[in-house]
C-alpha cells in the first residue's frame, strides 16, 4: 500500500509533482511527467474484471446508524438463499466495518493466490470481503488517509477475484466520502444499477438522505429507492406498535414523494435483529415469519426486479 | 463554564461549503483567549454513527444547565451538524467580532451557548463533497480532521472524552477503534454512556431490549474506564429534540431523565473546581 507525503497535492493536481511537499516522494517523477492526469488505468481494469458480475448495487445512508449494513448483509442473505444465485458483499467501510461481524466471520483471514485476493466464503454461493479481515485484532483503529482509503478500495474492486457474480453489493459508510467518492470512480467504467438509500423516519435522519440523493445526482448514480427502517416497534408482550423515531415531517414517504423516488418499503424494530446481527446470523432464518422479515422480503423483490 | 465538544468518528465524512478544513477552522474557532473563560471541556466520541452523540451532547449541556452551570456546545459534525435543530437554533447567523465569532445563545438567559458549523454551511440540503487532498496545506482524511481538533483542545487540558455506543455488539466494535483512538492521542476517558438502552412500552411498560443489551457496561469494563450509565430509548426525547424542546425542563418523568441527569453528575464529580 503506497504512502503519500504529508502535503500531498493530489495526483491529479497542477502541482502534481512540483510542490515542495513531493520531494522524495517515489512518485514525484511520474507526477511531475503529467501521468497523474491521465485516467487512471484502474477503471478499465475494473471494467474489465467485474464484466462477470451482473448486478451491481451501493448501498448508502446519510445518517450513521439507520441500518445500512444490516440491510446490506440481509439483502445479501435474502438473494443467497437460492443456491443458484452468486452473492457477492464487499465492505468498503473502512474506518468501521461492521460486517465481519454480522455475517459470522469475524476472525477469518483473506488468501491471496494467483488470480488475485479470494474472498471469504460464507456459502458456496455468498462470498463476503471487509477491511475488517485485514486487521488483526478488533481493537485496532484504522486511521488512514484519503489516499490510502482510496488504495484500498481500488484494490478490493480490481484484485479480489469474485468470478461469476449475480449480484455485487457494496455497503459502504455513512455520508458522502472518500470512499463513496472512490467506488463511484472506479465503477464508472462498469455499468453499477444504482443506489439503495436506508434512513430512518425522524428529520434529523431524512435531511441527511435529501443530501446522499444530491450526492447521487451529481456523480450520476441512479437512485434504486429509499428503504426507511426502524418504523415501528410492536412490543412483544402486548403486541401494541409504539413509534420509537417518530416521523416528524412525514418520514420517508413524504420525501419519497416529493424527491419522485422509490420507496421500496419500511422495515419495523424488531429486537430480533439486533440480536441475530450480534450472533452474525440471518434475521431472516432466525424470525422468518416476523412483519420484519417479510417487510425485508418485499424489499429486496422491489430492489432486485 | 463547560464547554462540549461533540465529535464526529474517525471514520466519518466531510461536507464543507468552502474549500477550509475542519483544523484550522476549530483552531479559529478555539483561538487563545476565546476558551481562557471555559473551565471544563468535554469531548463526545462514539466511533460508530448514528449512536446519538449529538443528543447526549445536547442533554447533558441541558442537564448541566439545570445544575446551574454554563454550557457552551461546539458542534464540529461536518457531516450532518443536527445540534442547532435541537436546539431551535437553525438558520441562526453568526457575527464575528473583534474577539473571534460570537456563539449563538440558545435561550433568554443566556446559559447556553452554541457555535456550529452548521451555521457556516450555505446550502444545508446540498450535498457537498470534497475530496482532498486540495489546494490548502493539511491534507484531508478523517483522521487528520479528528486530531486536529483533539490536538486544538490539547491545550486547554480537555476534562476528557465522554464515550457513547448503542448496546449492540456492532456498535461496541467500533467504540473499542474510538478507544483506541483516545489512548493513542492521551485523551482521557471519562467514560462510556451506553444510550439507547432499552425501550418502555408506552402502552404496558414493558422494557424490550431493542438494541440487543449489555454492550456499554462489557466494553466499559474490557477498556477499563467507567461505565456512566444506559439512557433508555423515549420517543418523547427524539420528538423533544427534533423540535428544539427543552426535554429536561418538560419530561422530568421520562425513563430517560433519571440516566441523564446521573450522567451529569458523575461528570460534575470528575471536574475539579478550577482557578480561572
Amino acid at each position: 500500500m503506497e504512502e503519500v507525503p504529508q502535503g500531498c497535492p493530489g495526483t491529479g493536481s497542477a502541482q502534481a509533482g512540483r510542490g515542495a511537499s513531493c520531494q522524495g516522494c517515489p512518485n514525484q517523477r511520474l507526477c511531475a511527467s503529467g501521468a497523474g492526469a491521465a485516467p487512471d488505468p484502474a477503471i478499465e481494469e475494473i471494467k474489465e474484471k467485474l464484466k462477470t458480475v451482473k448486478h451491481k448495487i451501493l448501498v448508502l445512508s446519510g445518517k450513521g446508524g439507520v441500518g445500512k449494513s444490516t440491510f446490506s448483509a440481509h439483502l445479501a442473505h435474502g438473494l443467497a438463499e437460492d443456491e443458484n444465485t452468486q452473492v457477492a458483499l464487499l465492505d468498503i467501510d473502512i474506518c468501521g466495518p461492521s460486517i465481519p461481524k454480522m455475517m459470522g466471520l469475524e476472525g477469518e483471514q483473506v488468501h491471496q493466490s494467483g488470480s488475485g485476493w479470494s474472498p471469504v466464503f460464507l456459502e458456496d454461493n455468498l462470498g463476503v470481503m471487509s477491511v475488517g479481515f485485514l486487521l488483526s485484532s478488533p481493537d485496532d483503529a484504522v486511521i488512514w488517509r484519503g489516499p490510502k482509503k482510496n488504495g484500498m478500495i481500488k484494490q478490493f474492486l480490481r484484485d479480489v477475484d469474485w468470478g461469476e457474480v449475480d449480484y455485487l453489493i457494496v455497503d459502504t459508510p455513512p455520508g458522502t466520502s472518500d470512499e463513496h467518492l472512490s467506488a463511484v470512480q472506479y465503477l464508472s467504467a462498469a455499468h453499477v444499477d444504482g443506489a439503495v438509500i436506508i434512513t430512518t423516519p425522524q428529520e434529523v435522519s431524512l435531511q441527511d438522505v435529501r443530501k446522499e440523493i444530491s450526492f447521487c445526482h451529481k456523480v450520476k448514480l441512479p437512485i434504486i429507492g429509499v428503504v426507511e427502517n426502524m418504523t415501528v416497534f410492536v412490543c412483544p408482550k402486548c403486541k401494541k406498535e409504539s413509534q420509537i423515531f417518530p416521523p416528524t415531517t412525514g418520514g420517508a414517504e413524504v420525501l419519497c414523494q416529493d424527491l419522485k423516488i422509490p420507496l421500496l418499503g419500511k422495515v419495523p424494530l424488531d429486537p430480533h435483529i439486533g440480536k441475530s446481527c450480534d450472533k452474525g446470523q440471518s434475521f431472516l432464518i432466525d424470525a422468518p415469519d416476523s412483519p420484519a422479515a417479510l417487510a425485508y422480503r418485499g424489499i429486496i423483490q422491489s430492489t432486485c426486479a | 463554564m463547560f464547554a462540549c465538544f461533540p465529535l464526529e468518528s474517525a471514520g466519518s465524512q466531510q461536507r464543507l461549503g468552502s474549500s477550509t478544513t475542519c483544523g484550522p477552522r476549530v483552531s479559529e474557532l478555539t483561538e487563545a483567549g476565546n476558551l481562557a473563560g471555559v473551565q471544563h471541556i468535554i469531548l463526545v466520541l462514539s466511533g460508530k454513527g448514528g449512536v446519538g452523540k449529538s443528543t447526549i451532547s445536547t442533554e447533558l449541556a441541558l442537564a448541566l444547565r439545570h445544575a446551574g452551570k454554563k454550557v457552551g456546545i461546539l458542534d464540529v459534525d461536518l457531516c450532518g451538524p443536527s445540534i442547532p435543530r435541537m436546539l431551535r437554533a437553525q438558520g441562526r447567523a453568526v457575527h464575528q467580532c473583534d474577539g473571534g465569532w460570537v456563539p449563538v445563545y440558545v435561550d433568554q438567559e443566556q446559559s447556553i451557548c452554541l457555535m456550529s458549523v452548521g451555521f457556516l454551511l450555505e446550502n444545508p440540503d446540498e450535498a457537498v463533497v470534497w475530496r482532498g487532498p486540495k489546494k490548502n496545506d493539511t491534507p484531508p482524511g478523517t483522521s487528520d480532521e479528528h486530531m486536529a481538533t483533539v490536538d486544538a483542545l490539547r491545550p486547554y487540558g480537555p476534562l476528557g472524552a465522554l464515550v457513547v455506543t448503542t448496546p449492540q455488539a456492532v456498535s461496541v466494535g467500533d467504540v473499542r477503534r474510538e478507544l483506541t483512538f483516545c489512548r493513542k492521542t492521551g485523551l482521557r476517558v471519562l467514560g462510556v454512556v451506553e444510550n439507547m438502552s432499552g425501550f418502555v412500552c408506552p402502552h404496558c411498560a414493558e422494557c424490550t431490549s431493542v438494541f440487543s443489551r449489555g454492550g456499554g457496561e462489557e466494553l466499559a469494563s474490557h477498556a477499563g474506564v467507567p461505565f456512566l450509565g444506559s439512557v433508555p430509548l423515549d420517543p418523547e426525547l427524539t420528538k423533544s429534540l427534533e423540535e428544539g424542546r427543552d426535554f429536561i425542563r418538560e419530561f422530568p418523568e421520562s425513563p430517560a431523565f433519571p440516566a441523564l441527569l446521573s450522567i451529569a453528575q458523575k461528570v460534575l464529580t470528575e471536574a475539579p473546581a478550577r482557578v480561572p
